[in-house]
C-alpha cells in the first residue's frame, strides 16, 4: 500500500517550505478579490523575479501536475483528459492539467484555482511546453506571450541567442506583461530580486556540494526534489527563498558534522552502502515507494539531473543583477533540459566522478521525450567512460498505470546486488 | 509498353517509384561519383532551407526514415518502446552504412525526439557533420527573421568549412528560383488532383512528390512538370468517393500501401500534408531589390510559414487554418492519421477536432507508424467513414 505523505518524516526546513506553498495558493486563491494578477508559466526557464517585480503571482501547471500524481489525484484527472479526445501516448502532465481544470481546476492544497490573466510560454528544452500553452489558450480567455529559447545544440550559449532573447523580453514579452499589470517594469526592483536569487542559489549550491562528504548528508534526488521547491518555483528572488535556503543549508550542514545521512520518509539514514547518480525525472504517483526502494538498500542519491531541470546553479551560474535581461537570458539557455545530449552525457559522466558514485540509474519517463530520447544511448556511454554500472527502468511521471512497483523492485534489487557484488570483488 | 499506351503517365510514375523507393540512396551516390567534392546534406523532416545548400554546391537530401522497407534490427535497441518510429529507422539507416554518402546531417527544431536524434547523430557518427536547426518561433522579421536568417548564415558557414561551396548571393538567387518553379509545379499538381482526384491520385501525386527528396530543384521540377502534363492526357474514369484532407503525418510518412488503402476505402485525398517541408513556404519566395537572399529565405519562413503543429501559432484559433482549408477545397471532411508517440501532431489533434466539429465538418481518426503492415482495420474504418459521410454528411 501507498504511504501517505503525511506518514513521512521531514526535516525544518520541510516545514518551512510547506508554510511557504500554503501561503502562496492562499493569496492565489484571494487574488481576484486583492487585484492581484495571475501568470501561468512553467518551471524551466522561468521568469520568475519579472512576475513578481510586476507585482504579479506565478502559477506553474507542471508543479500542480505532480502534486496531483503525489497527492493521488493523477489518475482520474488524466483520465478525464482521455475522455475529452486526448491521446494515451502524449505527455501526462499536459492531461492531468487539463482534467484538473475540466474538474474545477483546484489546486493541490485544495484551494480553487484562479483563471490566468497572462500564460506567460516562457519554455526551455521541451516542444510540450508549446503546445501545453496552446491548448490552454481554448480554454481561457487570457493573452499568450511567447519566449522563444533557442537550445544548445553545440553545447554553448552565443551571443546571437542572447541577443534574440533579450530581444523578445524587451520587445514582446515586458510590454506584454507590463499591459497586464497594468504598470511599467521598475528595474530596480527586478534587479533586487535579482540579487536575492543568487544568494539563495549560492546557498542551494552548498548543499548539493555537501554530497561529495561521505555519508551524504542529503539525498540529492528525492530530497533533492523538495530543495529545488523554492527556487524552480515562485519564490526564488524573494527573501523568503533566501530565509529557506540559509536554514536548509545549516540543517545540512549540522547532518555533516555529525555524520548523519539524509532524512528519508522512514526518518534519517544511518548505513550509507550506495552512492547513486540519477538521471529522468522522478514518479510522482509512487515516489515514497520509489524511494524507499533506494533507502532500504542503504542507497543515497548524492547527484541528480532533474534537480537541474530549472538552473545549473553548480556549473557556476548566478543571476547577475548588473546584466538583468542578459542573465534572465544566460539563465533560460542553461537549464538542463536545454543542453544537448552530449553536453548531458558530460555532465552526469563528471557528477559520477565528482560525487564518487558506485552507480548511475536511469529512470526513463514515457511522458518525457525531452529526457527519455537518447537514453539509451546515455546508458552505453557513461558506462563506456567510467566504468560505473549504470541501471535503466522504465516509469512515468503521473500516470500510475506505467508504474509497475514489483517489475521496479525487482530490476532495483538486482541491480542494487550487481553492485553489492562488484563492491566485494573490489575489496578482496 | 501497353501500360504505357494505357495510362501517358505510366513511365514518369515508374521512374518516381524507383526513386521514392531507393533506400539504398543510389541516385546520391551516382551524385557523389559524379561530382566527387560536392557534399550531401541530408536533413530530417518537415522543413529544411534547401535553396541554401543548393547554392553551397550541396545536394540536399530529405530523409524520411526507412518506411516499411526495412527490418530495424540495430534501430530498436536505441529507443525505448514509447517512442515513435522514424529515429529508429532513421538510426538503422545510419548504422547500415546506407547513409555513408551523406556528409552532415540536419535535424530541424520541429520536436523532442528529433532534436534529441541530432545528439545522438554526433555521438554515433563523429566524422560527420551534425546541425541542429532552430527554427524561431517569434514570427515578428526584425526579432525573429534576424536570428533564423543568423542561423542560416552559421550552418553556411558550417558547411563551408566541411568543403563546401563559399556561399554567394548569385547562386543563392538561382536556387531560390529554381526551388520556386518546383513549388509552382507542386502547386499546379495538388489544384490538377483537388479539381479531378481520379486524374491524379494522391498515393500517385505522394510518389512523384516524394520522388525529389534525393534531387535538386530544377530536375525535381523537371520530373513535376513531366507527370503534370502526361496527367492532363490521361483518359479518366470516375469514382464516387467521397473528398478527404488527410492531416496528421507531420513527420513520419504512413506507407504508401496505407495512403492506398485509404483509396480503395472510398476516399480522395484532395489535401494532406505529407512531405510537409515541401509546402511549409506558403507561395513563392521573394527576393525584393536590394535584399540580401539569405534574409529573403528568412523572412519567407517567418512571413509565409504554414500552421503546423511545429509552430506556435499566436494569433489564431488552432485549426481554424484546416477549417478553412476545407471549406475551400472543398472537401467533405477529415481523416487525422498521426503517427504513434507523435507529440506534436497529437497534442494539436483536441484543437483542431474542436475547430472542426465548430463547424460540423466530419472527421475520424487513427494512428500509424512508418512501417504498419496491417491495413484491414483502417480500410474498414475509413470505409465506413465515406459511407457515412456520403448519406448523411455533415450530420456524421
Amino acid at each position: 500500500m501507498a504511504i501517505a505523505a503525511t506518514d513521512v518524516s521531514k526535516d525544518r526546513s520541510q516545514a518551512r517550505q510547506k508554510r511557504m506553498i500554503a501561503d502562496h495558493f492562499d493569496k492565489l486563491e484571494h487574488a481576484k478579490e486583492t487585484g492581484k494578477k495571475v501568470v501561468y508559466t512553467f518551471v524551466p526557464g522561468n521568469l520568475t523575479e519579472l512576475i513578481d517585480a510586476l507585482g504579479m503571482l506565478p502559477v506553474l501547471p507542471e508543479i500542480n501536475a505532480l502534486q496531483s500524481g503525489m497527492r493521488k489525484k493523477s489518475a482520474e484527472y488524466i483520465a478525464e483528459a482521455e475522455k475529452a479526445g486526448h491521446s494515451e501516448d502524449v505527455c501526462t502532465y499536459v492531461k492531468c492539467d487539463i482534467g484538473m481544470l475540466k474538474s474545477g481546476n483546484v489546486s493541490p492544497t485544495g484551494t480553487r484555482l484562479p483563471p490566468p490573466d497572462l500564460l506567460l510560454l516562457s519554455y526551455t528544452g521541451c516542444f510540450t511546453f508549446m503546445k501545453w500553452f496552446e491548448l490552454l489558450k481554448q480554454e481561457y480567455n487570457c493573452p499568450v506571450v511567447m519566449l522563444h529559447v533557442p537550445y544548445q545544440a553545440d553545447g554553448m550559449i552565443t551571443d546571437e541567442m542572447r541577443r534574440y532573447i533579450v530581444d523578445q523580453l524587451e520587445q514582446v514579452v515586458i510590454p506584454a506583461m507590463e499591459q497586464v499589470a497594468g504598470k511599467k517594469l521598475d528595474m530596480q526592483e527586478l534587479e533586487k530580486r535579482l540579487a536575492l536569487s543568487a544568494k539563495a542559489e549560492d546557498d542551494l549550491v552548498a548543499v548539493w556540494e555537501s554530497a561529495r562528504h561521505r555519508p551524504s548528508p542529503i539525498d540529492g534526488y528525492f530530497g533533492g526534489v523538495y530543495y529545488i521547491g523554492p527556487i524552480f518555483s515562485a519564490f526564488r528572488g524573494t527573501e523568503d527563498a533566501v530565509h529557506y535556503y540559509r536554514e536548509l543549508r545549516e540543517e545540512v550542514t549540522a547532518r555533516m558534522a555529525t555524520g548523519e545521512g539524509p532524512t528519508t520518509p522512514d526518518g534519517p539514514t544511518t548505513n550509507e552502502k550506495f552512492r547513486i547518480v540519477v538521471e529522468g525525472p522522478p514518479n510522482w504517483t509512487h515516489f515514497y515507494d520509489f524511494w524507499r526502494m533506494f533507502s532500504r538498500e542503504g542507497a543515497t542519491v548524492v547527484a541528480s539531473t532533474y534537480t537541474r531541470v530549472g538552473g545549473l546553479y553548480d556549473l557556476g551560474f548566478r543571476h547577475d543583477s548588473r546584466r538583468p535581461l542578459e542573465t534572465l537570458a544566460d539563465y533560460c539557455l542553461g537549464c538542463y533540459t536545454n543542453m544537448n545530449l552530449p553536453s548531458r552525457i558530460d555532465l552526469i559522466e563528471q557528477y559520477i566522478k565528482r560525487y564518487d558514485a558506485d552507480g548511475f540509474l536511469i529512470n526513463s519517463v514515457k511522458s518525457c521525450n525531452s529526457f527519455s530520447v537518447g537514453q539509451l544511448l546515455v546508458l552505453r556511454e557513461l558506462e563506456k567512460r567510467t566504468g560505473v554500472p549504470g541501471g535503466f527502468v522504465e516509469s512515468d511521471l503521473v500516470d500510475p498505470r506505467y508504474f509497475g512497483k514489483a517489475n521496479i523492485d525487482n530490476r532495483l534489487q538486482s541491480y542494487f546486488q550487481m553492485l553489492e557484488g562488484k563492491k566485494r570483488k573490489g575489496a578482496q | 509498353m501497353i501500360r504505357e499506351r494505357l495510362d501517358p503517365a505510366a513511365e514518369v510514375l515508374a521512374r518516381a517509384e524507383v526513386l521514392a523507393d531507393d533506400l539504398e540512396m543510389r541516385s546520391v551516390r551516382a551524385f557523389k561519383e559524379a561530382n566527387p567534392t560536392a557534399l550531401v546534406v541530408g536533413h530530417m523532416p518537415i522543413y529544411a532551407p534547401r535553396p541554401l545548400f543548393e547554392a553551397l554546391g550541396c545536394l540536399p537530401v530529405a530523409i524520411f526514415g526507412a518506411g516499411d522497407q526495412l527490418d530495424i534490427i540495430r534501430g530498436d535497441s536505441y529507443f525505448q518502446s514509447y517512442i515513435c518510429h522514424i529515429p529508429r529507422s532513421t538510426i538503422e539507416l545510419g548504422l547500415s552504412g546506407r547513409l555513408e554518402s551523406v556528409d552532415a546531417m540536419v535535424f530541424p527544431s520541429i520536436c523532442d525526439v528529433i532534436r534529441n536524434l541530432g545528439g545522438m547523430w554526433k555521438l554515433l557518427f563523429p566524422d560527420r557533420l551534425s546541425i541542429y536547426l532552430d527554427l524561431p518561433q517569434n514570427f515578428d522579421s526584425a526579432i525573429g527573421g534576424r536570428f533564423y536568417a543568423g542561423e542560416l548564415r552559421r550552418i553556411a558557414r558550417e558547411l563551408e568549412k566541411k568543403g563546401a561551396k563559399p556561399l554567394q548571393a548569385e547562386a543563392l538567387l538561382l536556387a531560390i528560383a529554381d526551388e520556386n518553379r518546383r513549388r509552382e509545379l507542386i502547386t499546379e499538381l495538388d489544384a490538377l488532383r483537388r479539381e479531378d482526384p481520379s486524374r491524379v491520385r494522391a498515393s500517385e501525386a505522394y510518389t512523384v512528390v516524394r520522388a525529389g527528396a534525393a534531387l535538386t530543384a530544377r530536375a525535381h521540377a523537371d520530373l513535376l512538370d513531366e507527370f503534370v502534363t502526361a496527367a492532363k492526357q490521361r483518359h479518366v474514369r470516375h469514382f464516387d468517393n467521397v473528398r478527404v484532407v488527410l492531416c496528421g503525418s507531420f513527420c513520419e510518412q504512413p506507407p504508401l500501401a496505407l495512403i492506398r488503402s485509404l483509396e480503395k476505402a472510398g476516399c480522395d485525398i484532395v489535401d494532406d500534408d505529407f512531405q510537409l517541408g515541401w509546402r511549409m513556404i506558403e507561395s513563392a519566395i521573394e527576393v525584393r531589390d536590394g535584399e540580401d537572399p539569405v534574409d529573403a529565405l528568412a523572412r519567407a519562413y517567418i512571413e509565409q510559414g504554414r500552421p503546423t503543429a511545429s509552430r506556435y501559432i499566436a494569433d489564431e484559433i488552432k485549426g481554424a487554418d484546416l477549417a478553412r482549408r476545407v471549406r475551400r477545397l472543398p472537401a467533405d471532411g477529415v481523416i487525422f492519421a498521426a503517427a504513434s508517440f507523435c507529440d506534436p501532431a497529437l497534442l494539436d489533434q483536441p484543437m483542431l477536432e474542436a475547430a472542426l466539429r465548430q463547424q460540423n465538418i466530419p472527421f475520424t481518426s487513427f494512428k500509424f507508424a512508418e512501417n504498419t503492415g496491417q491495413f484491414q482495420v483502417i480500410r474498414e474504418q475509413a470505409g465506413a467513414f465515406s459511407d457515412a459521410v456520403k448519406l448523411w454528411g455533415a450530420n456524421v
